[in-house]
């Protein structure tokens, strides 16, 4: 077994990436993300990889596209204000289907807001951030181990579906430090994109299976004599720009059915003690390490509470949702560190099966064991 | 010889979507002409365009070919060149891109001195978008945002990125269409960060409001303000109003980006043994 290591959330991300395979990282500093640059520089030429401090959040996120269509595995990391800045580039990714991956250490907003403080405010920016109609696909790690694995998983995902992934950590798990032992070299799957099968004459690099939308066209790298065209402009299945509806509107369905018809093999979500229970704690990311707390003090109380943990916050995990609410609960307690972003996509399964109640902190406080205690006190 | 057009034109793709009399295809038949002349292999050669009418030249070249967002083609150059620094890096931008929204993209990638060339396509005017003004456009151009003439100064894009350290900057204009050819060839030999203003005439959106209807207005317009760099450098700054120098501006030599970054690598990779 590997010697257990002492690694903060930032740090275990960008080992995890490595693992994965990652060879390109263009990043600019911004709070708590920075350390992610930081180890990025020192690391990545050691493994023959190449760093670049870009003058701009909008750069870095277009870097991280030019390196990835070039062929390499590429990544870039920020917090709020940044991933404002990145959105564009970001929808390009989407609409191109260049594997990347963005992590977003989340701290408290809006604008500047409070760049050493946690928040679990991005989480509808991360769905909705950029625009038009795209699907996302958004991991949300809540321990260092997490972070490591959640990395190598979001570069398995964004290569093997083609599209951009968003490593949703918040400022909690990003600066915590804490004993970790990581897997063995071997012992997680690291998937590669998919070699083109066609000739370069051949080569249709957003083809279209219509027996299978989940289809995923392999991406050839450029300078390989495919001389294909990548535009963010609606594109036919050669990649050159059309004004057809039924072109592009079928495109656009199937960058986001490769997605959503895969929702439930990306599903990833950590139970505890839900098959007695009475009542549930539906919870992600850094809240979760005060939500698991909280439940386990619950049982010791006597009170039958259960955990959802979801890793897999976009796509939406329904499904947990709807086990949850077959088995007629007292209440879902939804505890974030924002407003109530996911309250509303939780009661939209819920419905009006039982209350489901948010417990909120913005402004740079945890949600501590207790308050999410006292909630599931209340509820029954 | 004759040009093999075929060789390098995605001809399926064409026509292009100019509008009649528009510079842009003498400028990019000026870089297939340069890219044919220094004898590049197409198929190592990447073109990266932004947005504009100038950024839909790439859509008709064939080479890998990429049509980015506006103003961001530098960085996504940036991330091509730094992956596989073994490719040779094209971009074509226009004034919009290059001088307004990607200014500050231009600026860093001078500084950085990372192999490739950049062909700003200058039509002084967002001809895309209908006719704005850009801050390429003259100062007292007259433009569909500019109804009392352009207020503002406009860049010398030369100037600009020859004081961020650029290490090859020169100008042409489609007037001058075998020597806009030849700074080009000048510059896709240079290693490191070389920059090729190149004026296009956009008689549609510019000339009509400027009282240059026709393309031998806007020509005669390029022919008679632009002057070779030699003479310029012997020019007071009376004689300089309204003008400008055509030609190389600045060559010269500095390490390069990709390259330095290879001993990084090799160091990095020394030091962990």
């Amino acid at each position: 077994m590997a010697a257990p290591k002492l690694l903060q959330g930032n740090e275990a991300c960008v080992e995890g990436a490595i693992a994965a395979g990652l060879k390109f990282f263009a990043g600019y500093p911004i709070t708590p993300s920075t350390e992610i640059a930081e180890l990025c520089s020192l690391r990545l030429p050691q493994v023959g990889g190449t760093f670049i401090q870009m003058e701009d959040e909008i750069a870095s996120m277009g870097a991280i596209c030019g390196a990835s269509l070039a062929g390499l595995k590429a990544m870039t990391a920020t917090s709020g204000p940044g991933f404002s800045l990145k959105q564009e580039n970001l929808g390009f990714a989407a609409q191109t289907e260049i594997p990347c991956v963005v992590v977003n250490v989340q701290r408290v907003g809006p604008s500047t807001g409070m760049p050493t403080l946690p928040a679990q405010g991005d989480v509808m920016q991360a769905r909705w951030g950029t625009h038009g109609d795209h699907e996302t696909v958004a991991l949300c790690p809540s321990s260092v181990r997490e972070a490591y694995v959640l990395a190598v998983e979001a570069f398995n995902i964004a290569e093997e579906l083609r599209t951009p992934v968003i490593l949703l950590m918040d400022e909690i798990v990003g600066h915590l430090r804490e004993k970790v032992v990581l897997p063995e070299p071997g012992m997680l799957i690291v998937k590669d994109r998919a070699k083109p099968d066609k000739a370069p004459g051949q080569y249709r690099p957003y083809e279209i299976d219509r027996t299978d939308l989940s289809r995923v066209p392999p991406l050839a790298p450029f300078g390989r004599g495919y001389r294909f065209h990548v535009t963010g402009l609606s594109h036919a299945e050669d990649g050159f720009p059309t004004n057809s509806a039924d072109v592009a509107g079928e495109q656009i369905s199937r960058i986001n059915q490769k997605i959503r018809l895969r929702a439930k093999e990306l599903a990833r979500v950590e139970e505890l003690y839900i098959d007695d229970a009475e009542v549930y704690v539906f919870t992600y990311g850094g809240t979760a390490r005060s939500a698991k707390k909280a439940v386990k003090e619950a049982r010791a109380q006597g009170i039958r509470a259960g955990l959802m943990r979801v890793i897999t916050i976009w796509p939406f995990n329904e499904d947990v949702l709807f086990k949850i609410k077959k088995r007629s609960p007292r209440a879902v307690i939804v505890p974030e560190m924002n407003l109530g972003q996911l309250v509303l996509p939780v009661k939209r399964i819920i419905g009006d099966a039982c209350p489901v109640i948010p417990v909120n902190k913005v402004g740079g406080g945890l949600i501590e064991p207790e308050e999410i205690l006292e909630a599931l006190k209340e509820a029954m | 010889m004759a040009l093999n057009l075929e060789k390098y034109l995605r001809v399926s793709k064409l026509p292009h979507i100019w509008c009649a009399g528009c510079g842009h295809g003498i400028v990019t038949q000026a870089i297939i002409r340069a890219i044919d002349e220094v004898g590049l292999d197409t198929e190592k050669t990447v073109i990266v365009s932004g947005i504009g009418c100038s950024s839909r030249a790439p859509g008709y070249m064939n080479f890998d070919t990429l049509h980015t967002t506006h103003g961001r083609a530098i960085p996504f150059a940036t991330g091509i060149k730094l992956a596989n620094p073994g490719l040779k890096v094209i971009l074509i931008s226009g004034d919009g891109d290059t001088a307004a929204i990607g200014g500050n993209h231009l600026i860093h990638a001078a500084r950085r001195n990372i192999d490739m060339t950049v062909i700003c396509y200058n039509n002084s005017i967002y001809g895309m978008t209908s006719g704005q003004y850009s801050p390429l456009t003259p100062e007292g151009s007259y433009a569909s945002t500019a109804p009392y003439g352009m207020v503002e100064r406009s860049f010398d894009l030369c100037d600009l990125v020859a004081g961020a350290s650029g290490t090859f900057v020169a100008r042409s204009t489609t007037y001058h269409a075998r020597h806009l050819t030849n700074v080009i060839k000048d510059a896709i030999r240079h290693k490191g960060f070389s920059f090729v203003e190149a004026l296009s005439q956009c008689p549609t959106y510019y000339g009509r409001r400027n009282r240059l209807r026709t393309v031998q207005d806007m020509m005669n317009w390029f022919s008679y303000r632009s002057v070779p760099a030699s003479s310029w450098d012997k020019m007071s700054p009376e004689e300089r109003q309204g003008k400008f120098p055509i030609g190389v501006l600045r060559n010269i030599e500095a390490p390069e980006l990709t390259e330095v970054y290879a001993k990084v690598i090799e160091r990095a990779r020394g030091g962990s043994q």
